[in-house]
């Protein structure tokens, strides 16, 4: 009996394989048709008459200072500044980064959380176009050896810590290559605990967080350099979602008038005066 | 992922090990007819058919099948990238966590689950730590447990045992929590034996230590390997949340890939690996439960 249960269950994992495999092959073209348009006097919305925008908790100044009931900060302003140019008041909701590529609907309309746009991640949703261009900072102790590294090769010996599902890891694996597997947390708060305990060297997160750090969390510590990726910060939709053009539309004009220039010189100019970090 | 749920003591009645499951009914095909047979495959293939269509014709399938199943996905994150780690030799990494505090815990638990049984007043203090012990590492979730040992001891600066890798202080967390378990199902075990056991090798003069180490602790252990073998299913999983310190295993390897490509695949490989490994033990545990069940029903005594 236990051979011929074990053959049904091969049989049915087998049309389920089957079936998996054709579902995939479908979804694949779905990816790049992101153009599409969108009326921003009559924008489709996940709640009527509301904006409805999420970012993970907690929320991290610059980026977000105040409470949900009202967030200012950059990426707050941001989003209240895009709800203002579309005439809509702004509801702010939690999103885990974790879940925000979740398969299924959003229940909002759009996640910014210092999300970096990359070519893999828009296979699963969809971007706006940039709101800044991020770099990664390097963070380290005073006394440590590599407080005064003034290169990427400089920190090749150096035990390097970075949050997880941040840039910050792609950084260390493609660009410094340590000779030490670096070492991933939670959070950033852990990032900076073990950094604090001497478990790493250094941590490496965008380049804001780190200033931050150094400025109000972490005493003694500097910040090394700083090394442009070429990366951009953009806000996450869900795939196919008809009001990234609209976003896109005010984001533009955000641009060209200098609103969104003038948001960054308050709230982030005392974060990006770092040196570069040369190769 | 989760921390767990159930104590060993839920799932452990000392007094009959193993009692009631599978009756004898259902071993082996030649007390079935072939109708049976039929019918139980049948039943088989529709039931599994039946979930396959419904998952199949779920809206949202094709986009569940590509983020949880791709089968690119599956291969790259199995084997890892330039940027991220492979999941599968990230995995090596739990099985190393796993088999040098299994070994540790099987002593710690040992230690606690005799001291807390060493009759006599003036053994009241070692027993009341024992006590105290169980308590409160069955109780502290094993999160908390890891970011105290974790964070906490490096943070104090102490010399050398302020700066051992993260590893170290996961399995140090692990087997503090998981040796609690280990304790009780021990203890269970020995007060399973009967009295008159004690009783007898005392009588032969024997004395308390020798009557527990050749007497009583041989029939406690066999009673509760079931049991423990069960703990360790779930030790194996919880070497996952060793990633808290910064250590890159499979779980964590999987959440690295997910974040990079907006893919849960590398989630399904993690499970895959842990799965894979866990149904051997699953199956020893089994023949062990048979074993003991036939030696039982043979009439042996224990």
């Amino acid at each position: 009996m236990k051979r011929t249960v074990l053959i049904g269950l091969l049989i049915a994992s087998l049309l389920l394989v089957g079936c998996g495999g054709q579902g995939s092959g479908g979804s694949a073209e779905g990816g790049s048709g992101s153009e599409k348009s969108c009326d921003v006097k009559n924008p489709p919305l996940f709640k009527e008459g509301v904006l409805t925008v999420a970012t993970d908790r907690p929320a991290y100044p610059p980026w977000f200072e105040g409470g949900p009931e009202n967030y200012s900060g950059f990426e707050g302003e941001v989003a209240n500044e895009v709800a203002e140019r579309m005439d809509l008041p702004i509801e702010w909701v939690v999103e885990p980064f974790n879940k925000s590529y979740a398969p299924g609907a959003k229940d909002y309309d759009f996640d910014i959380n210092e999300i970096t746009i990359t070519p893999e991640r828009e296979q699963a949703v969809d971007f706006s176009e940039g709101y800044f261009d991020n770099a990664q900072g390097v963070l380290t102790m005073k006394d440590s050896p590599f407080a005064d590294a003034e290169t990427i090769s400089d920190l090749k010996d150096a035990k390097f810590g970075a949050q997880v599902g941040t840039t910050g890891l792609e950084f260390i694996n493609e660009t410094i290559k340590p000779d030490e597997e670096p070492k991933i947390y939670d959070s950033t708060n852990d990032a900076k605990s073990a950094l604090e305990s001497g478990q790493i060297d250094a941590m490496v997160t965008d380049l804001v967080t780190t200033v931050y750090l150094r400025d109000f969390e972490i005493k003694n510590s500097v910040v090394v350099g700083k090394y442009p990726r070429n990366e951009q910060f953009g806000m996450l939709f869900e795939q196919g979602n008809p009001l990234v053009g609209c976003v896109n539309q005010v984001l533009g004009e955000m641009k060209e008038d200098g609103t969104l220039q003038k948001l960054e010189e308050k709230y982030l100019q005392q974060y990006l005066s770092v040196p570069t970090l040369k190769e | 992922m989760t921390t767990r749920g159930t104590g060993p003591g839920d799932r452990l009645d000392p007094a009959e090990p193993a009692g009631s499951s599978s009756p004898r009914a259902g071993r082996g095909s030649k007390m079935l007819g072939s109708r049976a047979v039929l019918v139980s495959s049948a039943s088989t293939v529709l039931f599994f058919a039946a979930i396959a269509v419904v998952i199949v014709l779920a809206p949202g399938s094709e986009v569940v099948a590509e983020r949880f199943f791709s089968p690119f996905h599956l291969e790259q994150s199995f084997f890892g990238t330039a940027s991220t780690p492979s999941v599968a030799g990230a995995f090596l990494l739990n099985v190393e966590i796993f088999m040098i505090s299994e070994v540790l815990i099987l002593i710690l638990a040992l230690v606690i689950a005799v001291v807390r049984g060493i009759p006599g007043p003036v053994f009241f203090p070692f027993r009341m730590v024992a006590v105290a012990y169980t308590d409160l590492f069955r109780g502290v979730p094993l999160i908390l447990v890891l970011y105290m040992i974790g964070f906490g001891v490096p943070g104090l600066g102490l010399g050398v045992v302020s700066y051992l890798p993260d590893v170290t202080y996961g399995i140090i967390a692990l087997v503090l929590v998981y040796s609690a378990y280990v304790a009780e199902v021990y203890r269970a075990g020995i007060e399973s034996v009967h009295e008159s056991q004690n009783a007898a090798a005392r009588s032969l003069g024997l004395s308390r230590w020798q009557s527990l180490r050749f007497v009583i602790l041989p029939q406690a252990v066999r009673r509760v390997i079931p049991p423990l073998l069960n703990d360790f299913i779930g030790l194996q999983k919880d070497t996952a949340l060793v990633s808290v310190l910064g250590s890159i295993e499979a779980a964590r390897a999987a959440q690295i890939y997910g974040a990079s490509q907006f893919n849960y695949a590398s989630y399904v490989v993690a499970a895959l690996l842990f799965v894979l490994i866990t149904i051997p033990l699953a199956r020893f545990t089994d023949r062990l439960i048979a074993r003991d069940k036939r030696r039982r029903e043979a009439g042996a005594v224990a």
